[in-house]
Order: structure tokens, then sequence, then C-alpha cells
């Protein structure tokens, strides 16, 4: 439990200095957003859609925060308005944790579109992405890809395999 | 009473007030820059539906700064989970104000679902949100603004847009003034009203 996938993405995201955070769940998100909820230093948001969690973020980094947004791969599809017409027009950073679904492993057929999209759907966006593949490679990934959302003032998204929560 | 008239209203609280204002996009947006410009207003010229969303997340992010959002009833029925997650949250400094003309206004007033038989005020309710209440006139909207502070208002207005001018700041210029507004400046900042 102490060396779970889940503790090694908090850690990331504690080191990130993350301090606002919106989640729509996901199965493999489960331990990581009861977490983020207790933890006294995160305002923690539950939003009904994805696309209102981007909007949500965008109102909590105008007020000061560093922020992100706890989703399953498929929540993207949900956000790309809201990403390209609020995020990218007016510069406003936001870290997108996805659990990506639909990959190998994956048990539900309906999961597997949108897996196959995930990664050419950011690519179009020209939104940067990370795939770390290890418990140790999350954490750093996490810091960076933050650093990488406030510098490119842009959304970055982090990818986290269905494997990288089995491990 | 059109929206012009509610925009008029509420840009004159929020300047007594000192709130931070969240324009919803479109027409309403460009009837806010007309009728009062200031660093304390967000212009949101994309996302529709996201306003009482952005609206929600900065009074979350300042608790100590009182927030309104101009919503519209088309955006609003965008976004209507928004409402469960406002009513969750329930933030004191935080009151969203949908401003319904039962139309689609800025794109050629084609109906919404409000002119028929949806009622937005009930719907906020059924959301969970303990604060709603409906204005009619210009005198009500006033007096309630007086004395609400938090939850939502639905303000019924007829059909119809002001002619006025597009709004001539870039959208990276707008984000700029205002965040500057909200965390540099915590003191009553010169409106430009």
């Amino acid at each position: 439990m102490d060396n779970s996938p889940s503790i090694a993405v908090l850690r990331g995201m504690k080191k990130a200095g993350l301090d606002f955070v919106v989640s729509v769940p996901c199965v493999n998100l489960k331990e990581l957003i009861s977490m983020v909820d207790k933890d006294p230093d995160i305002i923690h948001v539950p939003v009904t859609r994805e696309e209102e969690g981007v909007g949500v973020c965008a109102g909590a980094y105008m007020g000061g925060r560093r922020t992100a947004m706890l989703m399953q791969n498929s929540g993207l599809g949900n956000s790309i308005n809201a990403l390209a017409s609020l995020n990218k027009l007016y510069g406003i950073p936001l870290l997108m944790i996805m659990s990506h679904r639909g990959v190998e492993g994956e048990p539900v057929c309906a999961q597997v579109p949108m897996g196959d999209l995930t990664m050419p759907l950011l690519e179009t966006m020209n939104i940067p992405f990370f795939v770390p593949a290890s418990k140790t490679e999350a954490e750093g990934a996490i810091v960076e890809a933050m650093t990488t959302a406030q510098e490119k003032r842009s959304p970055v998204a982090i990818l986290f395999k269905i494997g990288f929560w089995r491990l | 009473m059109i929206r012009l008239d509610a925009i008029r209203i509420i840009a004159e609280k929020a300047r007594e007030d000192s709130s931070l204002l969240i324009s919803n996009i479109g027409i309403p947006c460009k009837e806010l820059y007309h009728v009062c410009d200031a660093p304390r207003n967000f212009y949101m010229l994309g996302s529709m539906g996201l306003a009482s969303s952005i609206g929600l997340g900065l009074s979350l992010a300042k608790p100590q700064r009182h927030v309104m959002t101009i919503e519209g009833d088309g955006s609003m029925l965008m976004n209507l989970g928004s409402l469960a997650t406002i009513a969750s949250q329930h933030p004191p400094n935080y009151l969203l104000i949908i401003i319904d003309n039962g139309t689609y206004g800025s794109t050629g007033d084609e109906p919404t679902a409000t002119s028929m038989y949806t009622d937005l005020a009930a719907m906020a309710k059924g959301a969970g949100i303990r604060e709603v209440y409906t204005s009619y006139t210009q005198e009500g909207l006033i007096k309630l603004l007086e004395n609400v502070k938090s939850g939502v208002i639905v303000v019924k207005v007829q059909p119809g847009n002001a002619q006025v001018p597009l709004i001539d700041i870039c959208p990276e210029t707008i984000l700029a003034w205002f965040m500057g507004e909200v965390l540099e400046n915590t003191d009553i900042k010169n409106a430009q009203c």
C-alpha cells in the first residue's frame, strides 16, 4: 500500500505543488481520488463531466491555484472544445492526469475506440503528453508535466496505462 | 426588460461591491464590455456552457472575494451538471445569475427549452441549491442583489440584443488584467464605469 501506484502519483502531485484538483472517476483512480479527497492541502471538487472540470480548473487558476484533473481518457473527448477555446485561447495551464483505458489488458471493448484515439487527439491539439511506465518515472513526469503546463501556458496530459496500475 | 438592462444592474452592483464578474460567451460579453469595462470582468469568448463552472472554480480558489457569473438560458442548459456541483460545494461567496430570455440570443433568437416548459429555477432547486430566486423586473433584480450573495438568481427578460461593438482586447490581455485584479489588488480598483 505504501508503495502503490496511486501513492506514487499522489507524491508526484504534491511535489508539483498541485493544490486544486477536480475529478471524474475511473476504476483505476479509485484509491487516488479517495486520497486526494482526504488531503488537507488540496481542494478537491468532484465534477459531473470532464468539460465542466476544465472550466472549474480555469477559474481556480485565475484565483492563483495550481490545478489538475483526474480523469479517464474517454473524458478527453468530452473536453476538446473547452481545451481549445478556453485553455489554448487564453493560455491557461492544466494538468490532465489520465487513466488510459482501451490499451493492452483492457477487458471492456467499448473502451478501445477512445483508447486508440487518445494520443492522436492530443497530438492534433498540440497538447504535450507524458507516458510514465514505472512508479519512479511517474513522480518525475508529473513534476515535469506541471512545469511544461506553466511554461507553455497550455494543457498537458500524463497517461497512465492499464499496466501501470498493476505495478 | 431586456438582457442589457439586467447587465447594467448587475455591473453596477459588481462595481459597488467590488465583485469579480464572469461573463458568458457572445453578446452578453459585448454588452457588459460596453456598459462597464473593468479589470474585475472576465470576458469568456469561447467554451460555451462553462461560465458557471469558471465562476465556481474562482470562488473556491478565492473565498475572500465575492464572485458573480452572468449565465444565459441556452448556455446553462448546455452544462446542467454544473448546478449539481455548485449545490455540492455551495460557496458562500458565489452568486450565479442566469439571464433567461428563452432564446439563443447570440445566434439568431432560436427558441430554447425555457421558452416552452423548462424552468431553470426549479432545476437549480432540484439540483440542491438552497437559495434560488426569480426576478421579473428591474426593481426586483435591484432588490434581490442587495440581499442575495450566493446561490442562483434567474432573471426573466424579453429577447433582444443591444447594438454594441466587438471586444477589442485580445484573450491573453483579458486574462492578464483579470488575474492582476484577482491576485494582486484586493483593494477596490478604479473601475472605468
